[in-house]
Protein backbone atom coordinates (compact mmCIF):
# COMPACT_ATOMS: atom_id res chain seq x y z
CA UNK A 1 0.00 0.00 0.00
CA UNK A 2 1.14 3.68 -0.83
CA UNK A 3 1.19 5.51 2.47
CA UNK A 4 3.35 8.58 0.89
CA UNK A 5 1.74 11.63 0.67
CA UNK A 6 2.56 12.66 -3.27
CA UNK A 7 2.27 16.66 -3.92
CA UNK A 8 -0.20 17.37 -6.16
CA UNK A 9 -0.30 20.72 -7.75
CA UNK A 10 -3.72 22.98 -6.68
CA UNK A 11 -5.60 23.80 -9.72
CA UNK A 12 -8.10 25.98 -8.09
CA UNK A 13 -8.54 29.67 -10.33
CA UNK A 14 -5.89 28.18 -12.93
CA UNK A 15 -8.16 29.89 -15.81
CA UNK A 16 -7.73 33.78 -13.47
CA UNK A 17 -3.88 33.54 -14.01
CA UNK A 18 -3.58 34.35 -17.56
CA UNK A 19 -6.01 36.55 -20.01
CA UNK A 20 -5.86 34.39 -22.37
CA UNK A 21 -7.32 31.60 -19.70
CA UNK A 22 -9.95 34.45 -19.00
CA UNK A 23 -11.14 34.50 -22.43
CA UNK A 24 -11.05 30.88 -22.76
CA UNK A 25 -13.55 30.91 -19.51
CA UNK A 26 -15.53 33.63 -20.40
CA UNK A 27 -16.01 31.94 -24.21
CA UNK A 28 -17.45 28.72 -22.42
CA UNK A 29 -19.78 30.79 -19.99
CA UNK A 30 -21.40 32.16 -22.98
CA UNK A 31 -23.05 28.45 -23.46
CA UNK A 32 -24.93 29.14 -20.36
CA UNK A 33 -26.86 31.84 -21.53
CA UNK A 34 -27.05 30.13 -25.12
CA UNK A 35 -28.89 27.30 -22.99
CA UNK A 36 -31.09 29.61 -21.10
CA UNK A 37 -32.17 31.55 -24.14
CA UNK A 38 -32.82 28.13 -26.10
CA UNK A 39 -34.76 27.29 -22.64
CA UNK A 40 -36.65 30.81 -23.03
CA UNK A 41 -38.13 30.03 -26.68
CA UNK A 42 -38.53 26.54 -26.16
CA UNK A 43 -41.23 27.92 -22.94
CA UNK A 44 -42.56 30.17 -25.98
CA UNK A 45 -43.00 27.16 -27.89
CA UNK A 46 -44.94 25.60 -25.28
CA UNK A 47 -47.41 28.23 -24.22
CA UNK A 48 -47.83 28.72 -28.50
CA UNK A 49 -48.85 25.26 -28.25
CA UNK A 50 -51.24 26.03 -25.31
CA UNK A 51 -53.18 28.73 -26.58
CA UNK A 52 -53.55 32.22 -27.28
CA UNK A 53 -54.15 33.27 -23.61
CA UNK A 54 -50.82 31.48 -22.37
CA UNK A 55 -48.86 32.53 -24.98
CA UNK A 56 -49.91 36.06 -24.64
CA UNK A 57 -48.82 35.57 -20.92
CA UNK A 58 -45.31 34.40 -22.04
CA UNK A 59 -44.91 37.70 -24.22
CA UNK A 60 -46.08 39.64 -20.68
CA UNK A 61 -43.14 37.46 -18.96
CA UNK A 62 -41.17 38.77 -21.45
CA UNK A 63 -40.90 41.97 -20.77
CA UNK A 64 -40.19 41.70 -17.16
CA UNK A 65 -36.85 43.27 -15.75
CA UNK A 66 -35.64 40.58 -15.40
CA UNK A 67 -35.90 39.30 -18.48
CA UNK A 68 -34.90 42.04 -20.10
CA UNK A 69 -31.64 42.08 -17.87
CA UNK A 70 -30.98 38.11 -19.11
CA UNK A 71 -31.58 39.10 -23.04
CA UNK A 72 -28.92 41.83 -22.63
CA UNK A 73 -26.38 39.81 -21.44
CA UNK A 74 -27.61 36.94 -23.28
CA UNK A 75 -26.91 39.19 -26.44
CA UNK A 76 -23.32 40.12 -25.22
CA UNK A 77 -22.96 36.53 -24.74
CA UNK A 78 -23.92 35.28 -28.24
CA UNK A 79 -22.02 38.36 -29.95
CA UNK A 80 -19.01 37.28 -27.66
CA UNK A 81 -19.46 33.89 -28.95
CA UNK A 82 -19.68 34.94 -32.35
CA UNK A 83 -16.67 36.91 -32.51
CA UNK A 84 -14.97 33.97 -31.13
CA UNK A 85 -16.52 31.39 -33.77
CA UNK A 86 -15.34 33.35 -36.69
CA UNK A 87 -12.15 33.32 -35.98
CA UNK A 88 -11.46 29.76 -34.89
CA UNK A 89 -13.33 28.60 -38.03
CA UNK A 90 -10.32 29.09 -40.35
CA UNK A 91 -8.34 26.67 -37.91
CA UNK A 92 -10.74 24.00 -37.81
CA UNK A 93 -12.06 23.78 -41.47
CA UNK A 94 -9.73 22.05 -44.11
CA UNK A 95 -7.60 24.77 -45.87
CA UNK A 96 -9.23 26.62 -48.98
CA UNK A 97 -7.62 26.79 -52.08
CA UNK A 98 -8.64 28.87 -55.43
CA UNK A 99 -6.68 28.56 -58.34
CA UNK A 100 -3.63 26.92 -56.03
CA UNK A 101 -3.43 29.30 -53.75
CA UNK A 102 -4.18 29.20 -49.87
CA UNK A 103 -7.27 31.18 -48.72
CA UNK A 104 -6.01 33.32 -46.28
CA UNK A 105 -7.44 33.19 -42.73
CA UNK A 106 -8.58 36.53 -42.90
CA UNK A 107 -10.99 36.12 -45.87
CA UNK A 108 -12.25 33.26 -44.29
CA UNK A 109 -13.13 35.01 -41.35
CA UNK A 110 -13.96 38.26 -43.37
CA UNK A 111 -16.58 36.43 -45.37
CA UNK A 112 -18.34 35.22 -42.46
CA UNK A 113 -18.86 38.60 -41.12
CA UNK A 114 -19.90 39.30 -44.21
CA UNK A 115 -22.84 36.44 -44.41
CA UNK A 116 -23.16 36.89 -40.94
CA UNK A 117 -24.31 40.46 -41.28
CA UNK A 118 -26.46 39.80 -44.50
CA UNK A 119 -28.36 37.05 -42.37
CA UNK A 120 -29.25 39.76 -39.38
CA UNK A 121 -30.20 42.13 -42.17
CA UNK A 122 -32.34 40.01 -43.57
CA UNK A 123 -33.95 38.79 -40.43
CA UNK A 124 -34.74 42.39 -39.49
CA UNK A 125 -35.59 43.17 -42.47
CA UNK A 126 -39.10 40.33 -41.59
CA UNK A 127 -40.12 42.50 -38.85
CA UNK A 128 -38.92 46.09 -39.40
CA UNK A 129 -41.96 46.96 -41.32
CA UNK A 130 -44.61 44.75 -39.34
CA UNK B 1 -12.87 -4.00 -32.70
CA UNK B 2 -12.26 -1.06 -30.90
CA UNK B 3 -15.82 0.62 -29.63
CA UNK B 4 -16.60 3.61 -31.59
CA UNK B 5 -16.20 6.92 -29.34
CA UNK B 6 -19.55 8.49 -29.82
CA UNK B 7 -18.06 11.83 -29.78
CA UNK B 8 -18.37 13.41 -33.81
CA UNK B 9 -21.89 13.19 -33.27
CA UNK B 10 -22.67 15.19 -30.36
CA UNK B 11 -19.15 17.52 -31.91
CA UNK B 12 -21.28 17.79 -34.74
CA UNK B 13 -24.44 18.84 -33.30
CA UNK B 14 -22.03 21.32 -31.29
CA UNK B 15 -20.49 22.76 -34.67
CA UNK B 16 -24.22 23.00 -36.06
CA UNK B 17 -25.39 24.48 -32.93
CA UNK B 18 -22.21 26.96 -32.74
CA UNK B 19 -23.13 28.34 -36.44
CA UNK B 20 -27.00 28.80 -35.87
CA UNK B 21 -25.91 31.01 -32.67
CA UNK B 22 -23.37 33.03 -35.11
CA UNK B 23 -25.10 33.62 -37.78
CA UNK B 24 -28.97 34.10 -36.21
CA UNK B 25 -28.78 34.30 -32.12
CA UNK B 26 -27.58 37.68 -32.29
CA UNK B 27 -30.37 39.41 -34.16
CA UNK B 28 -33.00 36.93 -32.41
CA UNK B 29 -31.77 37.59 -29.08
CA UNK B 30 -32.56 41.57 -30.04
CA UNK B 31 -35.75 40.98 -31.28
CA UNK B 32 -37.23 38.71 -29.19
CA UNK B 33 -35.52 39.51 -25.73
CA UNK B 34 -35.38 43.18 -26.31
CA UNK B 35 -36.90 45.07 -29.39
CA UNK B 36 -40.46 43.48 -28.58
CA UNK B 37 -40.79 43.49 -24.98
CA UNK B 38 -39.32 47.45 -24.89
CA UNK B 39 -41.75 48.26 -27.64
CA UNK B 40 -38.78 49.19 -30.61
CA UNK B 41 -40.16 46.88 -32.64
CA UNK B 42 -44.18 46.96 -33.11
CA UNK B 43 -46.15 43.82 -30.82
CA UNK B 44 -47.23 42.95 -34.10
CA UNK B 45 -44.03 41.06 -34.83
CA UNK B 46 -44.72 37.95 -32.22
CA UNK B 47 -48.61 38.58 -32.39
CA UNK B 48 -49.86 34.91 -31.41
CA UNK B 49 -51.38 34.96 -35.01
CA UNK B 50 -48.58 35.62 -37.14
CA UNK B 51 -46.27 33.07 -34.70
CA UNK B 52 -48.72 30.52 -35.37
CA UNK B 53 -49.15 30.85 -38.56
CA UNK B 54 -45.02 30.38 -39.09
CA UNK B 55 -45.40 27.91 -36.92
CA UNK B 56 -47.77 26.19 -39.27
CA UNK B 57 -45.55 26.32 -42.15
CA UNK B 58 -42.95 24.12 -42.95
CA UNK B 59 -40.24 26.57 -43.31
CA UNK B 60 -41.18 28.26 -40.05
CA UNK B 61 -41.25 25.11 -38.39
CA UNK B 62 -37.88 23.95 -39.55
CA UNK B 63 -36.21 27.52 -38.38
CA UNK B 64 -38.23 27.26 -34.78
CA UNK B 65 -36.89 23.59 -34.23
CA UNK B 66 -33.34 24.95 -35.64
CA UNK B 67 -32.90 27.85 -32.81
CA UNK B 68 -33.87 25.68 -30.12
CA UNK B 69 -32.69 22.67 -30.30
CA UNK B 70 -28.77 23.18 -32.15
CA UNK B 71 -28.26 26.02 -29.50
CA UNK B 72 -29.41 23.05 -27.13
CA UNK B 73 -26.68 20.94 -28.04
CA UNK B 74 -23.77 23.49 -28.09
CA UNK B 75 -24.57 24.76 -24.56
CA UNK B 76 -24.99 20.96 -23.32
CA UNK B 77 -21.64 20.14 -25.12
CA UNK B 78 -19.67 23.10 -24.04
CA UNK B 79 -21.08 23.56 -20.08
CA UNK B 80 -20.46 19.01 -19.94
CA UNK B 81 -16.45 19.59 -20.90
CA UNK B 82 -16.25 22.67 -18.74
CA UNK B 83 -16.97 20.84 -15.99
CA UNK B 84 -13.37 19.52 -16.11
CA UNK B 85 -11.89 23.10 -16.66
CA UNK B 86 -13.57 23.77 -13.35
CA UNK B 87 -12.20 20.63 -11.83
CA UNK B 88 -14.95 18.55 -11.10
CA UNK B 89 -14.52 14.99 -11.60
CA UNK B 90 -16.79 13.40 -10.03
CA UNK B 91 -19.96 12.11 -11.36
CA UNK B 92 -19.07 12.08 -15.17
CA UNK B 93 -21.39 9.64 -16.71
CA UNK B 94 -24.39 11.60 -14.53
CA UNK B 95 -23.31 15.19 -15.98
CA UNK B 96 -23.12 13.52 -19.75
CA UNK B 97 -26.40 12.20 -19.51
CA UNK B 98 -27.59 15.29 -17.54
CA UNK B 99 -26.42 17.78 -20.27
CA UNK B 100 -27.05 15.87 -23.08
CA UNK B 101 -30.20 14.50 -22.12
CA UNK B 102 -31.38 18.15 -21.60
CA UNK B 103 -30.59 18.87 -25.08
CA UNK B 104 -32.20 15.71 -26.41
CA UNK B 105 -35.59 16.25 -24.63
CA UNK B 106 -35.78 19.94 -25.57
CA UNK B 107 -35.13 18.59 -28.98
CA UNK B 108 -38.26 16.01 -28.42
CA UNK B 109 -40.32 18.19 -26.86
CA UNK B 110 -40.21 20.85 -29.92
CA UNK B 111 -40.13 18.44 -32.58
CA UNK B 112 -43.68 17.35 -30.90
CA UNK B 113 -45.11 20.33 -30.17
CA UNK B 114 -44.04 21.80 -33.99
CA UNK B 115 -45.39 18.68 -35.57
CA UNK B 116 -49.13 18.78 -33.41
CA UNK B 117 -49.02 22.61 -33.96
Amino acid sequence: MNTRKSYIRPMEGWWLKNPFYIRYMIREATSIFVGIYALVLLTGLVSLSCGEASYNNWLVAMTNPIAILFHLIALAAVIYHTITWFAVAPKVVSPLFIAGTRVPDMFIVAAQYVIAILLYLILFAMVWKV
Amino acid sequence: MKKRSNEPVFWSLFGAGGVVVAFILPMLVFITGLAVPLGFLSPEVMAYERIHAFASCWIGKLFILAVISLPLWHAAHRIFLSLHDLGIHWGRTFFKWLCYGLAFLGTLISLILLVVI
